[in-house]
């Protein structure tokens, strides 16, 4: 059994999500390439080449690629998908876009954001935004799979595989127009070890982002937003965390005036460990939390910036 | 231009979804049940488009048909989109919940007799969270396919060619594509704030058409790949302590390791 892992590539080298995608990768066998695609993307191939555990790097570069359009995608990948009997990518918005499209292309089911592998074949997935956890055999010879990165651990480096060239697609009937990212030097949410959110307590934009920006700044922390904040206009919709947001799992989730809807719960309830700073001591997120503070959020935070140091 | 949007029967977004004891799913029985939130955001929009509201273009849309697959309460999912604005309903009706490959070749023969220039639909459905349909039929209708679309402009490209301009939510910040139509555009939070149906369009929607077909009618292979082992119930965090104050905290999270 061979196994194909599509990097994620961050410019020059691969993000930390594809080392953990070949640790579920290598449950399913010792024989795991890791396919980059991209432009210009020879230094991150030779990136993926270190990590540990990993048999040869193949490296497939065009325009399209380089945006990872899902057809440029999905036709280089349904072109080497004959010699390998799973396909891993992580599920970041890239793979999420393209490996659904390959499954099909392939009359494979795919399955979606996996946390655990049970065997060869069995899987276990989140669904109903992580309120249940669904153990799935997949009936299909080859299996397309996208892996929930902080639910594995990282691949560790000193591999020295071989990098192959291989053919690249071009884009299809949908053509790049323009990238705008988020020059933060804050971590994405989805990626960040520490996420501090705000709730609807903060009662403005204004007071959000002076509680909640200086506190993340000193924790190297993402902002985060229960619904109820972001439908109030005090954060960006972005920011949301909860089941028709983003669904987060961080080493700590610090939630400052959040009561704890279902609909956040859902969002960060795997989260290592959980604190909640409330003036309810009743609030739901208290139920969920590691440890809680019960107070008002206005001297709570100045106290924890004090304690921080 | 013709948008065909594909809508789901969910469990409402507010209701906490649980486990069956014996380990088949989850309990649907007497629970609220609502359109999918993010099938919502993609009726909206096409209504929108249709009404020429905000940057579409008057006209830009003139006929929207709802499709659902599913149970024939699913009629009252339809009866909701056709209350927003859209103008006839299909249901195929399924008591088996099928899997997104199933979905997608059905939602394809629904497009091949259709012809939509468009299919509008929500980037997952809040039950499965496989966020997978829209991509599996783009692929199967050798169409383009834009995600997560948190604009959408409908516009003619340079060789008179319409084309919609996306601007995806991606990781990290924002992608813009241009797809020559027909395309999937699949529909992300952000695009817009679904309305509320009027009376007086609920009461409209009464007499709109819903088309009811079967699984059957389509010859599409839908038998399951996957195999449903067990589901159960996440493990259950309990709460912890209550800490004195910040500084406590503090060194407390440093005791675990987080800080």
């Amino acid at each position: 059994m061979a196994v194909l892992v599509i990097a994620d590539r961050d410019g020059d080298t691969v993000r930390d999500s594809t080392h953990k995608t070949v640790t579920a990768a290598l449950k399913l066998s010792g024989d795991v390439d890791i396919l980059v695609i991209g432009q210009g993307s020879k230094a991150a191939a030779d990136a993926a080449a270190k990590i540990a555990g990993v048999r040869k790097v193949l490296l497939a570069e065009s325009a399209g690629l380089g945006h990872q359009l899902a057809e440029a995608v999905e036709a280089t990948v349904v072109g080497l998908a004959g010699g390998y009997d799973a396909i891993l990518s992580p599920a970041t918005t890239d793979g999420k876009n393209f490996m659904p499209r390959i499954a099909a292309k392939l009359d494979v089911a795919p399955i979606s954001e996996i946390i655990e592998v049970v065997s060869n074949d069995t899987f276990v997935r989140p669904i109903y935004a992580g309120n249940a956890l669904e153990t799935i055999q997949s009936g299909d010879a080859k299996k397309v799979i996208t892996v929930r990165p902080t639910s594995f651990d990282a691949a560790g480096e000193g591999g020295s595989a071989k990098v192959e060239t291989v053919a690249g697609a071009d884009a299809g009937k949908a053509a790049f127009v323009s990238d705008e990212m988020v020059k933060s030097d804050r971590p994405e949410l989805g990626a960040a070890k520490i996420v501090v959110s705000g709730g609807r307590a903060m009662g403005s934009a204004e007071e959000f982002h002076a509680v909640m920006d200086p506190l993340a700044d000193r924790l190297g922390a993402a902002v985060g937003a229960s619904r109820a904040a972001v439908d109030a206009g005090y954060a960006p919709n972005d920011y949301q965390v909860g089941q028709t947001g983003k669904v987060v799992a961080p080493a700590l989730y610090i939630a400052i005036g959040i009561s704890g809807a279902i609909q956040h719960l859902a969002g960060m309830k795997d989260s290592k460990v959980i604190v909640a700073i409330n003036k309810d001591a009743d609030a739901p997120i208290f139920q969920v939390a590691d440890y809680g503070i019960v107070g008002d959020y206005k001297t709570v935070v100045p106290e924890l910036m004090t304690a921080l140091g | 231009m013709k948008v065909l949007v594909p809508v789901k029967r969910v469990i409402d977004y507010n209701v906490k979804a649980r486990v069956k004891a014996d380990q088949t799913g989850v309990d649907l029985a007497n629970v609220k049940m609502s359109m999918n939130p993010f099938d919502e955001i993609a009726v909206e929009e096409a209504v929108r488009m249709k009404e020429g509201k905000e940057h579409h273009a008057a006209g830009t849309v003139d006929e929207i048909v709802v499709v659902s697959i599913g149970v024939t309460q699913a009629q009252e999912t339809i009866r909701t989109a056709l209350a927003m604005g859209a103008d006839r309903g299909l249901l195929i009706q399924s008591d088996a919940d099928l899997e997104p490959l199933a979905v997608a070749k059905l939602l394809k023969a629904v497009v091949d007799e259709e012809k939509p220039d468009l299919v509008l639909l929500g980037k997952q459905s809040i039950d499965g969270d496989n966020n997978a349909v829209g991509q599996m039929l783009a692929a199967l209708l050798d169409w383009p396919q834009a995600t997560f679309a948190g604009k959408i402009v409908i516009g003619g490209g340079p060789n008179g060619e319409r084309r919609a301009t996306v601007t995806r939510e991606v990781d990290g910040g924002l992608q813009t594509l241009s797809a020559a139509l027909p395309a999937v555009v699949s529909v992300d939070l952000r695009l817009n704030t679904p309305r509320y149906a009027s009376l007086p369009n609920i009461m409209k929607a009464k007499k709109k058409e819903i088309a009811v077909k079967a699984v059957a009618d389509y010859g599409v292979d839908t038998v399951p790949r996957l195999k449903v082992v067990k589901v159960t119930a996440p493990p259950q965090r309990s709460a912890g302590i209550k800490v004195a104050d910040a500084a406590e905290l503090v060194s407390r999270l440093k005791i675990v390791g987080v800080l």
